[in-house]
């Protein structure tokens, strides 16, 4: 059953580049982003399809590394290597990109590729404390409205923002409900299979055909788990994965957890339960938005008191008996805040927790596999 | 019972039979080019009921003997406990990396470092430095033992810091202080790593490294804390992992 969901999605994804391509042919639009920060109910209500932008594989890091110094996190060489090899299909679709100041890195890397396509930065505030920050915050979102407007010729109206609010909303709560069906004890999915469909289901033009198929899979899912079926046991040990975004290309940590014997059944990170969030529709729609997107706790910010409370939260709830903590090489934010979160698991909950710090690359896959081995024995 | 366990490590091998918990027999060999073939012939004509396997050769042996595994993490620590009952604090410095565990009362391992991808301040590191000033591994700690002061090294990865050893030579200085000064900053990195992970308490020294008087020495001088090494430091993997394939 499982298996059958599986080719649908396999066609889904392969017919959306058509969508794509349809799409843009009749006169619309596609914005490409790259963080979570940023605001794509905006771009869906100028009728331009979102697309979050690769940035996960290794292959496109050397042709990055002919600009890019290498000692610098892979996340952003592999963003360039795309951009400047022209080998990702949505940031050709793309007809401008939607930037951020999250890190300096990234921040730098930006400037270079305005070189290659327009680039809009978003300029982040590095705190959450709304009475000094959301004023000029939601000023970003204003400019990068006009800014959109400028370039699709459409007026965005509020209506037209809340019904996008509206719709992000939905796919936002599907996902939920697609990465809480591994609260079942035992899982009826691999943290491999989740993390596929999450970032599958992130490109699509679509995004009805996304939340129907996010929510058909929850609900094979769930009867799977009233079935107890599962590839796992009860006592199988369940990890919650914290720290950097990981998607399909940089998953080996994911992928070794598992074939030593856990499943990964909580992703704390970007590309998981930071997106599972939903913006108030009853405010004002930019001022919500605003709120809700500045409220993402990432370790840019400072302090980013956020995400210990959804550690917390995801720990209980995901019944986990151990938490690895990744850094991407070079990323001083979460590698620097690993101290704290380190102390938090095992001060707070007793249980073990493992720091790793690595590239895309699987120069050192055996190492890892030493060590995430040893924390296995731990549990 | 006899139990064994066998160390498969990037440098050597090493193999420990227990009977009924004691330490009845230890074999070592080089890794060399061909572990499996170098596992095999180590554990020729050895008599014992279990075997368990660990370092990062294990799933080798594993294969061929279809023999449990485990990491040398928890072997270092079972074998540590056994050697200090009660110690909650192990160090192992070996041929191609080093690590630090933090163990609960009843020994299990509650948290641990390793170095990640290079061979700075491990076996390797001291051996390639030995050769660089003339000196042999065994005799490498007394030479730095003898010298007065020590000259400050600043790199520790193994190819700028063989670089830095040659111009320091080229230019005259002492090869024995110079030794001294890589000794002082293995022990200084691992003493950080130390402090990291458990920063209290009476520390077992384990590894080949553990066979060097003077880095045992610096080790206690600059941690300020007291150091048990084995007999045989570097078996204690091997025997962690023979009374593992007993308790198992
Ligand atoms: S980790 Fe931070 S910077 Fe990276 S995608 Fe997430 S929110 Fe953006
Ligand atoms: S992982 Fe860290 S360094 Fe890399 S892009 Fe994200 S915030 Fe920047």
């Amino acid at each position: 059953m499982k298996q059958d969901l599986f080719k649908k999605l396999q066609q889904i994804t392969d017919q959306n580049i058509a969508d794509i391509e349809d799409h843009k042919k009749s006169g619309n639009h596609a914005i490409g982003f790259y963080c979570l920060y940023a605001p794509t109910e905006l771009a869906a209500a100028a009728d331009a399809i979102p697309l979050p932008l690769c940035g996960t594989r290794q292959d496109p890091i050397e042709v990055a590394e002919q600009t890019l110094p290498r000692n610098l996190c892979p996340l952003i060489k592999s963003s360039f290597g795309f951009a400047a090899a022209g080998t990702c299909p949505f940031f050709s679709f793309s007809d401008m990109i939607v930037a951020d100041t999250t890190c300096d890195g990234k921040k730098k890397m930006f400037e270079i590729m305005s070189d290659i396509k327009p680039v809009h930065v978003l300029q982040l505030p590095q705190q959450q404390n709304f009475d000094l920050f959301l004023d000029s915050w939601k000023n970003e979102i204003e400019n990068l409205k006009t800014v959109i407007e400028n370039m699709t010729g459409k007026k965005i109206t509020n209506e037209k923002i809340s019904g996008a609010i509206r719709l992000l909303n939905l796919e936002r709560k599907a996902k939920k409900r697609l990465m809480d069906v591994t609260k079942a004890k035992p899982s009826p999915l691999t943290g491999m299979e989740l993390l596929t469909i999450l970032f599958k289901t992130g490109f699509f033009a679509d995004k009805q055909k996304g939340i129907d198929l996010m929510n058909e899979i929850a609900d094979v899912c769930n009867a799977l788990a009233d079935k107890g079926e599962s590839p796992f046991h009860t006592n199988t040990p369940r990890i919650l994965l914290t720290g950097v975004p990981t998607g399909v290309g940089s998953d080996k940590v994911v992928k070794i957890l598992e074939e030593s014997g856990a499943n990964v059944v909580a992703f704390e990170n970007c590309s998981g339960y930071k997106q599972a969030f939903q913006v108030d529709e009853t405010k004002d729609p930019v001022l919500a938005l605003a709120e809700q997107y500045l409220a993402i706790p990432c370790s840019v910010m400072s302090p980013n008191q956020g995400r210990f409370d959804l550690l917390e939260e995801m720990i209980r709830e995901f019944s986990v008996d151990g938490v690895v903590d990744l850094t991407w090489q070079a990323c001083h934010t979460y590698n620097v805040e690993a101290y704290k979160i380190q102390d938090f698991v095992n001060e707070r909950f007793n249980l073990p927790y493992l720091h790793i710090e690595t590239d895309y690359s699987e120069s050192d896959t055996e190492q890892l596999r030493v060590r995430i081995e040893a924390f296995l024995e731990m549990i | 019972m006899l139990s064994a366990g066998i160390d498969i490590g990037s440098r050597s091998i090493e193999c420990a039979v227990l009977e009924n918990g004691k330490i009845r027999e230890t074999r070592k060999a080089d890794t060399g080019f061909d572990p499996a073939g170098q596992a095999k012939q180590l554990i020729k004509g050895l008599e014992f009921d279990v075997i368990l396997a660990t370092g990062y050769g294990r799933n080798l042996f594993e294969i061929e003997h279809d023999a449990p595994t485990i990491t040398e993490i928890k072997a270092h620590a079972r074998g540590a406990f056994y050697f200090f009952p009660g110690i909650l604090t192990v160090l192992d410095i070996g041929g191609q990396d080093s690590k630090v565990m933090k163990l609960s009362e009843s020994g299990k391992v509650i948290k641990f470092e390793m170095n990640d991808r290079c061979a700075a301040g491990t076996g390797k590191f001291l051996e390639i430095m030995a050769k660089t000033l003339g000196f042999t591994i065994e005799n490498f700690g007394n030479a730095a033992g003898a010298a007065k002061k020590d000259l400050k090294i600043s790199s520790m990865c193994t190819v700028f810091a063989e670089s830095e050893v040659t111009s320091l030579v080229a230019k005259g200085e002492n090869t024995k202080e110079i030794a001294r000064g890589l000794h002082t900053a293995v022990v200084k990195r691992a003493v950080s790593m130390l402090n990291r992970v458990s920063p209290e308490g009476p520390v077992v020294f384990t590894g080949g490294v553990a066979n060097n008087p003077f880095i045992i020495d610096l080790l206690s001088q600059i941690s300020k804390r007291e150091i048990f090494v084995p007999d045989k430091p570097e078996m204690n993997g091997a025997v962690g992992a023979a009374l593992l394939a007993m308790e198992n």
